[in-house]
């Protein structure tokens, strides 16, 4: 499969300070890829690179197969973008706006009605197409700019914070609905609420200081978390094959001497029968500690170590 | 092309949403109107004495010509205030990236903004060509003199609105949009003021001047030379104008 987005050594520098550096990813159909970093990391400056805003220092970005900086308007052609701040013409209505940004998409007079109405359905903007985007509230202004992004139905959507200043209910909505588009488009969003990228994400891409420090699938990822860890030291040492046949143990490892992680399926807590069993044995328990980690922990551990 | 149209409309149809561009509207025609009628009334008082006059000046020479050099200098003080907002305003509330994400070219944000502001510049030209227009019913008019006049004050206009984006292309703030535009066009307005003083004419100002120019093709003489003058005058601030806008990825 073709990827929709790649990007090459992307670095961008504001004078001296580098805030992007040297990153490279890609981006298929079918992915939607959360975009993840403390304030400061680079997660905007990255967007707007990609969103043509923001000419890169060095590097290269490809959408749908277009170079971005040398025919930048057939790689825009395939691109939606709802920026940190929506640009929304307040002065239009929420119908107004959305035709003008069909024009400017280059969709035909025939066309423009039926996806209007369409996109206005998707984003659940009914009861308010027809007021002025300066009264709409904080959240409806945030839904009449994804409308914005996915109007023209692009390959590529990028979403920079999508869900801020939402309700519940509502971002309970465009997670369905990003989710949705994710399945035949590529969507790239960026976000610092991390259940967010656990329930619409398929891939995670953390990023501090300008690097990519984490890039997997989200798969690999609630593996890494649905795996719980025992800290086991010992006076003597212990025989694995008995511990093992401890039921949702899953694996072993000894990190020291007399020292194991025993990782188990979070299914189930084998703990009481862990140190049951050691102590049954006679392997002489001292010290039984348990190892969390949620993707809080991952985020935190991962942007420290850099910082 | 068909972008830049639509960029062009929505630019034309937003001014008319703000009362900006009807208090505009409105406001010169009352003070147009009023010298417009002055001319008129002086126009009544020396006729007898100009048709004994061999070769005396005409309706049009008193009357329009006037007219449309005082609408040239207010012009002059409105047509910053039209064109202040036109990128700065977007570059503010965040709504360029909307057309720098869009598959449309710079020239099409910088053409299409121009001629939207240039629509509503030509409505109110249009407006004040309308009045002497209305003498036709009691009187008549140079025809070729009326139309050099018209003429002078549309290529006028489009030069000043030329000026007026590119300043708001580069401003931070449409306020200082608004002054830095003046203040250009003051100043090539009043460039060829230096040569009132004999013996220090300079070619140069001469022909930078846009006064002079303007009040060339007023007299009733089309000059290429004139006519290259605007053209050049309003490709030179566009272009610099869509450079600047290109430039805006780079910096910040």
């Amino acid at each position: 499969m073709a990827n929709l987005i790649e990007v090459e050594n992307l670095s961008r520098y504001y004078g001296k300070y580098c805030v992007v550096n040297n990153i490279s990813f890609t981006l298929a159909k079918g992915e939607v890829v959360g975009f993840l970093g403390p304030n400061g990391a680079g997660k905007t400056t990255t967007m707007q690179m990609l969103s043509g805003n923001l000419a890169p220092s060095s590097g290269l970005i490809k959408i749908n197969g277009f170079d971005l900086l040398n025919a930048p308007l057939k790689a825009k052609r395939s691109l939606g973008y709802l920026p940190d701040i929506p640009s929304l013409y307040k002065d239009l209505t929420v119908q107004e706006f959305l035709h003008y940004c069909a024009q400017l998409q280059g969709i035909t007079k025939q066309a423009i009605y039926p996806i209007i109405d369409k996109t206005v359905e998707r984003c659940s903007l009914q009861t308010v197409s027809k007021r002025l985007i300066a009264n709409l509230s904080k959240g409806f202004q945030q839904r009449v700019g994804i409308a914005q992004a996915i109007l023209h139905n692009p390959e590529v959507i990028i979403l920079d914070e999508p869900t801020v200043g939402l309700d519940p209910i509502q971002i309970k909505e465009i997670r369905a609905l990003i989710k949705e588009l994710g399945k035949d488009h590529g969507i790239i969003l960026s976000t610092h609420i991390l259940p967010e990228v656990q329930e619409t994400c398929s891939h995670v891409q953390i990023i501090n200081n300008g690097k990519i420090i984490l890039n997997e699938s989200i798969f690999e990822l609630n593996r890494t978390m649905t795996q719980g860890c025992l800290q086991v030291i010992t006076r003597t040492p212990v025989d694995n094959t008995i511990l093992l046949a401890i039921p949702y143990v899953t694996r072993i490892e000894e990190i020291a001497h007399n020292r194991h992680n025993i990782h188990y399926s979070m299914k189930g807590n084998p703990t009481h029968q862990i140190a049951e069993t050691i102590i049954a044995k006679g392997w002489g328990l001292e010290e039984m500690t348990p190892i969390k980690k949620s993707m809080e922990d991952i985020f935190l551990a991962l942007t420290q170590v850099e910082s | 092309m068909s972008v830049t149209l639509v960029i062009a409309t929505r630019e034309f149809k937003s001014l008319f949403l703000s009362p900006l561009a009807w208090s505009i509207l409105a406001a010169l025609q009352v003070i147009l109107g009023y010298l417009f009628l002055n001319q008129v009334e002086t126009f009544t008082l020396i006729q007898a004495k100009l048709v004994g006059m061999e070769g005396a000046p005409g309706l049009t020479d008193i009357v329009v010509t006037p007219l449309f050099s005082n609408a040239g200098i207010i012009l002059l003080l409105v047509t910053p205030l039209l064109t202040m907002r036109l990128i700065c305003e977007e570059r503010r509330n965040k709504t360029l990236s909307l057309l720098l994400s869009a598959p449309i070219s710079n020239s099409d944000i910088i053409i299409g903004k121009y001629l939207g502001t240039l629509g509503l510049l030509l409505v109110i030209v249009a407006l004040i060509a309308l009045m002497p227009l209305f003498l036709l019913m009691g009187g008549e008019l140079d025809n070729g003199k009326f139309f050099a006049n018209f003429l002078a004050l549309n290529l006028l206009v489009a030069g000043f609105s030329a000026v007026g984006l590119f300043m708001s292309t580069v401003a931070g703030h449409p306020t200082v949009a608004a002054i830095g535009s003046i203040g250009i066009l003051l100043l090539l307005w009043i460039l060829d003021w230096t040569n009132s003083i004999k013996d220090q004419r300079s070619e140069l100002f001469e022909y930078l001047s846009i006064l002079r120019h303007f009040q060339a093709i007023q007299s009733g003489q089309i000059n290429s030379m004139d006519l290259c003058y605007f053209v050049l005058f309003i490709a030179t601030f566009l272009l610099l104008s869509i450079r600047y806008l290109a430039n805006e990825r780079f910096q910040k």
